[in-house]
């Protein structure tokens, strides 16, 4: 038994992601995420897969992991916030939300709290939702029109 | 001008993602008279519109369409590019959460015109919802005879697949995005070749925005040249305003080309917030040059009007800054942006982003020095025209503008070690 393998029904869907493209490469990334799905992140046992999947040198794999920022290389949180530091959020309080939650996390930007609840970090982009500024995301979901109290609530009904 | 609903109507409309509720409003008709058109006629119909590309760049469309070559013998290609990074955009994601159908119509009238088989769209990692609206739609599609074989019941096949990405704004950049779905780190390729003739896997591609190519049904059913009408000299039709910032009613306002951005911005945009001064606007994304209060209060919302005052429309993303807001901090948040998000390929790029965010950073923790204004200008200077793709550009237009047109703030901080917008309003609450 592998350390890891895709579920017969990932397995199927990569299949059918190979069809989509002429050339096995561009398979990359789409498997990459499904393998972030099963797992919750990109363990190097998963690096090893898919580089047997598409026929890669496992370093082409590694190197194109670590270019892109959406990729986990360690177990998150069950939920993980990316909090909006662009132009826009900051403008309407960025900086007051990342102290918020710093605070109220306990542990630093980049870290797990400790019972492996949430994670969190700032990033530097925008999210493409300036409209609600300062926002941000948690797991697959946007947050926005934010205040510190706003980030109490979230927190609070996060951990229920 | 008034608000102009050309591809905004369906927004926030619950039901309009529907294929059956889309096809009763006229949906699908315009992709079908386009298969009904001869596809040069369809281009010509583009040409005519003054549809430009949306995404940033306002390359013509029709005429980015043309320089696809016929009879290569090899598959040509789509991109859609949904990958909406520029700090300050984010309309293509009401288009693709609120009206998919209209970009899968769109979809279909370009590969028709430019022989096109198979469409990918590239859209960023980040947004898993409007993603999921969009793979339904397709899904839909694909079931009730829009895409695969016989598309709309005629003799044309075309499959459109959805590409994730998965963080790096460099992958907007249209060589970039190739490379990432290649399956590659997203590193801009030399141009030439340029894309239109080799592209994805090696083969002629159409690389065009979510908005320009949502804006294709309208330019069919109607002519190019009603959509030309709507917008004004060399600038087609609409455009969806990405409004953000120091404004009370902050949202995306569809305005046609050459819309004062005064009005936008106190018309359509309710105004400043919390009754205070308006003192600058970054008016098409932060890669664009910032203006004064003066100078946007003088401008209209085009491409040619916006590079006349030396700035540009670009994506569409507007940010508006009140009077209390710090340059030298607005400055280092946007240039930490691009230095972060350099490939890293062109040394002029990789170390001239990473040296003007260090040097704001230092000037904000009070170690700046005279020569440090000076430094700024020269390195921005230095990355203009002289890398792989735009990226460097976008990081040295900001610059240059934000520390010319406000060189004394950036002079206090270095000599004062402080901020001297900090100390204005802090003087003026206890005063
Ligand atoms: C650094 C950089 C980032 C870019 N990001 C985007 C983007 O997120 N979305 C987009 O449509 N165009 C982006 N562009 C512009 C594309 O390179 C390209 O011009 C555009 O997709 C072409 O489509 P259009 O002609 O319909 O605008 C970016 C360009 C650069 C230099
Ligand atoms: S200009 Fe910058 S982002 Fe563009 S290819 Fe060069 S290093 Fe990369
Ligand atoms: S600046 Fe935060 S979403 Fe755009």
């Amino acid at each position: 038994m592998k350390e890891f393998e895709f579920t017969a029904e990932n397995l199927e869907h990569f299949e059918e992601i190979r069809k989509r493209y002429p050339v096995k490469r561009a398979a990359l990334l789409p498997t990459l995420h499904l393998a972030q799905e099963q797992l919750g992140y990109v363990s190097e046992a998963a690096e090893t897969y898919v580089a047997e999947l598409l026929d890669l040198p496992v370093v082409d794999v590694r190197e194109v992991l670590s270019f892109y920022t959406l990729f986990h290389r360690r177990l998150p949180g069950r939920r993980h916030i990316r909090v909006c530091m662009s132009l826009s959020c900051w403008l309407r309080g960025a900086k007051e939300i990342e102290s918020r939650l710093a605070s109220q996390l306990g542990v630093a930007s980049g870290e797990t709290s400790p019972d492996g609840a949430i994670s969190w970090e700032t990033v530097p982009d925008c999210m493409g939702a300036c409209e609600i500024a300062p926002m941000l995301q948690m797991n697959k979901d946007y947050h926005g029109d934010l205040t510190p109290e706003a980030v109490d609530q979230l927190l609070e009904k996060t951990r229920e | 001008m008034p608000i102009k609903q050309l591809i905004s109507k369906n927004f926030g409309n619950e039901k309009a993602r529907d294929l059956e509720w889309y096809r009763a409003q006229g949906g699908y008709q315009a992709a079908l008279k386009a298969l009904k058109m001869e596809p040069e006629e369809v281009t010509a119909e583009v040409q005519a519109s003054n549809l430009r590309g949306l995404g940033g760049a306002g390359f013509p469309t029709g005429r980015k369409w043309q320089f696809v070559p016929k009879d290569t013998g090899k598959p040509s290609y789509l991109c859609v590019n949904a990958d909406e990074a520029e700090p300050g955009t984010f309309k293509d994601k009401y288009i693709m959460t609120w009206d998919p159908h209209r970009l899968i119509e769109g979809i279909i009238i370009c590969c028709w015109a430019v022989g096109i088989h198979t469409a990918y769209i590239y859209i960023r990692g980040e947004y898993v919802r409007p993603y999921e609206r969009l793979r339904d739609a397709v899904a839909q599609a694909y079931a009730g005879g829009a895409l695969g074989k016989k598309v709309l019941g005629t003799d044309f096949n075309l499959d459109v697949y959805i590409h994730r990405g998965a963080g790096a704004y460099i992958c907007g950049e249209e060589t970039g995005l190739l490379e990432s779905l290649e399956g590659k780190k997203g590193w801009p390729r030399l141009k030439p070749p340029f894309p239109a003739v080799v592209g994805l896997f090696g083969c002629p591609t159409v690389i065009n925005n979510v908005e320009t190519i949502a804006h294709l049904p309208n330019i069919i059913e109607k002519g190019g040249e009603w959509f030309a009408s709507v917008g004004c000299e060399r600038n087609g039709g609409t455009r969806l305003f990405c409004l953000s910032g120091h404004v009370n009613r902050p949202g995306v306002y569809e305005l046609p080309m050459g819309t004062p951005l005064e009005e936008l911005i106190f018309e359509h945009g309710g105004g400043m917030w919390k009754d205070r001064q308006l003192k600058a606007v970054v008016p098409g994304g932060s890669s664009a040059p910032i203006l004064t209060a003066e100078e946007a209060l003088q401008v209209k919302c085009d491409f040619d009007s916006l590079a006349a005052a030396d700035s540009m429309l670009g994506s569409g993303g507007v940010m508006v800054l009140d009077d209390r807001t710090c340059m030298v901090k607005a400055l280092s948040v946007v240039s930490h942006f691009y230095a972060h998000e350099s490939c890293g390929q062109c040394t002029p790029c990789r170390e001239g982003t990473g040296w003007i965010d260090r040097i704001l950073h230092r000037i904000l923790s009070g170690e700046g020095v005279a020569r440090d204004v000076e430094t700024l200008l020269n390195i921005s200077e230095n990355m203009m025209g002289t890398s792989i793709c735009a990226l460097s550009d976008a990081a040295a237009l900001p610059t240059r503008s934000y520390v010319s047109k406000f060189q004394s703030e950036f002079e206090h901080h270095i000599e004062h070690k402080s901020c001297d917008v900090e100390e204005k309003f802090a003087t003026a609450l206890s005063g």
